[in-house]
């Protein structure tokens, strides 16, 4: 499989993706090497791990990084509380001691969290790493080791290796730098917002009933929008909210009805001061040069 | 005609050319080690690499690790591949242009004389309010203090003492209790299971001995900064008692003076004998009282040590007055690229103290935004009363 093949399945399930993150991805896939993709919230980012684990026809496991995430919650855990109950059982039973000891601490009593399950699948998932610039240092160097080698040492059990390596996909919105550690495990793209050409394709994918000509306005709109200094610019998942709200009020053409349009900017703008700033006055010439 | 590079006959084949391609990173900045020449050949072989813009791509995905050097990938890479036959040349030069880190140089990066300009303001040298009225805006200079000014003169011992004290508080203060993950603990609001349950075994499961886990304390890194330009000579005394004080009360404390140039001191600082770690402060502050370049010192500052020192459970402490010579945008990228690691940033300005102060000067208003405290700190009470303040942070 080249990386166009890659593209082209890609675009069968509804993802636009640019050259490079193809290519990127191709990489990712035959050196199994993790992806990191860095770049503005709504971009397309966790959109494009969903795709190729529905391309590839595999599992994705999704990790969401936060702020304390640590190895309990994004690893293993033991099942304390079936433990606690076998322990009692096996005490009523009259076992103690080292076959207790060695019953408790098997696969059967250890939760599995996404790293773990994603490295015990028999077909290699999509492990998708989102926002790993939220979680803390700690736990970049808890990834080190199920990235590099892609095994996970429990010291009760000795180290689980994986029967099959995950494809990881790791995204990151920029709010920190990461390790370098990191960043030199893993293959690296930046995803910058769609061209002209790429987002009004994006449209046609996911909206195909939107006529050309609403389109192209939606598209030179949404543009034009980005070009404003916003505190929060639209990403793709707003311009396709914004394309659907005009589809349901049957709305034809932008530039027809300056206050329909500000009532569907709800669509694109998420933030008081972004609402202020772009008013009804605003959004009809920004539509007007758009057309 | 193709604009790829062409090579000389003798040249040993592909894989070298990679290796000098990734040399050739390697000069301009980017950090690639052996692995990924290799790795980049690997990849190399899963496209056509005859295709001009796919080893691009390849070669992109490879060798560059964060938005800045995917931007500088595409002139990296046509410099090397695609200049036409010509001799390779560098096409982006090495960053370090901006400051001058000659310590015996008698004038300044940008030639000015410093015999020449003789506008060196103290805030207020008048009593009174004269001068101080209205917005408080102070001229920056741009004149470098030649005159090593002997800071011994500046501090004492028994000031130090004092100065240990409030910053010993203050750093007591600065805990960060974000922390969501939990450590085993003799006292602690949670049970370890892991623990309890281990411990459980040796009394026949039952569990006898309840261990517990709490949230650690987590000690902030305090990293200050400190401007010691002309017009911040009056307020010298306070806070560079203050820096000596932090260094002995705080253990991973880092401290930095800059005037025209930025100098490490924290090694300097640790130093046993009191009055030894001044003097030798003293002379590493060559160019004290001098003009001030707070947005080129920060930058720099943001762009070296910073990657080392700071991270998200810093706290940088910005001791100036901020006025700048410099155009405001700098102080802003700075600090925002500083903003980035994820520290706190708390900037104590003296003449936030002065009555009817707005910061209007211009380096200070670029600053604001990025700020997570902005407070007046002319004296050590000042210093000692933050303490309240730095709680909510």
């Amino acid at each position: 499989m080249t990386w166009t093949d890659l593209q082209s399945a890609l675009g069968e399930h509804g993802y636009v993706a640019s050259g490079d993150l193809s290519v990127a991805l191709h990489l990712a896939l035959t050196l199994e090497r993790p992806l990191l993709l860095e770049g503005a919230a709504g971009v397309g980012k966790t959109e494009v791990a969903r795709t190729l684990s529905l391309a590839q026809n595999t599992k994705l496991i999704r990790l969401q990084c936060y702020e304390g995430l640590d190895a309990s919650q994004s690893i293993y855990e033991w099942n304390y509380q079936r433990q606690l109950l076998t322990i009692r059982s096996a005490a009523e039973d009259g076992q103690t001691g080292k076959s207790v000891e060695d019953r408790i601490f098997t696969r059967e009593f250890l939760l599995e969290r996404p790293l773990l399950a994603a490295i015990t699948q028999d077909q290699s998932p999509v492990l998708l790493i989102d926002e790993i610039d939220r979680a803390d240092e700690e736990f970049e160097a808890y990834l080190l080791e199920v990235l590099s080698d892609y095994q996970i040492s429990v010291p009760e059990l000795g180290t689980i290796t994986a029967s099959s390596k995950p494809i990881v996909i790791l995204t990151s919105n920029v709010t920190r730098d990461l390790s370098d550690a990191l960043r030199r495990r893993c293959l690296y793209t930046y995803v910058e917002y769609p061209d002209r050409v790429t987002e009004l394709a994006i449209l046609k994918a996911r909206c195909p009933e939107v006529e050309a000509r609403l389109a192209q306005q939606i598209i030179g709109f949404v543009q034009k929008l980005r070009q404003e200094e916003l505190e929060k610019t639209p990403g793709i998942a707003e311009m396709l909210d914004f394309a659907a709200a005009l589809m349901g009020l049957g709305i034809a053409d932008l530039t027809d009805d300056p206050a329909i349009l500000q009532s569907t900017l709800t669509t694109l703008l998420k933030t008081q001061s972004d609402q202020a700033q772009i008013t009804a006055e605003v959004a009809a010439r920004i539509a007007g040069k758009a057309a | 005609m193709s604009r790829v590079t062409r090579f000389a006959a003798g040249d040993p084949g592909p894989a070298a050319r990679v290796a000098g391609f990734i040399a050739h990173l390697r000069e301009n900045g980017l950090r690639l080690g052996v692995a990924e020449a290799k790795l980049s050949l690997n990849a190399l072989a899963n496209v056509n690499a005859a295709l001009p813009d796919d080893c691009r791509r390849v070669l992109r995905a490879v060798c560059t690790g964060c938005k800045e050097e995917a931007e500088r990938f595409d002139a990296l890479f046509d410099s090397f591949w695609m200049d036409a036959g010509r001799v390779k040349q560098r096409v982006i030069p090495k960053p370090h242009v901006a400051l001058n880190d000659d310590v015996h140089s008698t004038r300044d990066g940008t030639g000015q004389d410093t015999s020449a300009s003789g506008t060196s303001t103290a805030p207020d040298t008048g009593d009174g309010e004269a001068e101080s009225e209205g917005t408080g805006k102070l001229i920056a200079t741009e004149q470098r203090n030649l005159s090593r000014r002997d800071l011994r003169d500046l501090v004492r011992a028994d000031e130090i003492a004092e100065a240990e004290a409030v910053a010993r508080r203050i750093g007591a203060t600065l805990r960060d209790r974000r922390s969501r993950r939990r450590i085993a603990a003799r006292k602690g609001d949670r049970l370890h299971f892991r623990k309890t349950i281990r411990r459980s075994l040796s009394t026949g499961g039952e569990p006898l001995h309840l261990l517990h886990k709490r949230r650690p304390d987590r000690e902030r890194k305090i990293v200050a900064l400190c401007d010691v330009s002309g017009s911040m000579s009056v307020y010298a005394q306070v806070f560079l008692a203050f820096l000596a004080g932090l260094m002995r009360a705080e253990k991973n404390a880092d401290a930095y003076l800059f005037h025209t140039r930025l100098v490490r001191i924290t090694e300097a600082l640790r130093d046993k004998d009191t009055m030894r770690a001044i003097e030798r402060m003293s002379l590493m502050a060559d160019g004290f009282g001098g003009g001030s370049k707070i947005g080129p010192s920060l930058k720099r500052f943001a762009e070296s040590y910073a990657k080392r020192f700071v991270d998200g459970r810093s706290v940088v402490l910005i001791l100036s007055d901020g006025c700048d010579t410099e155009p405001p945008e700098h102080l802003g990228s700075a600090l925002e690229k500083l903003k980035k690691r994820g520290c706190k940033i708390i900037w104590l300005n003296p003449l936030k103290g002065w009555r009817d102060y707005a910061p209007i000067a211009g380096g200070m208003a670029a600053a604001l935004p990025h700020l997570d405290l902005f407070a007046a700190a002319n004296t050590l009470d000042d210093l000692a009363a933050l303490e309240t303040e730095l709680v909510r942070l």
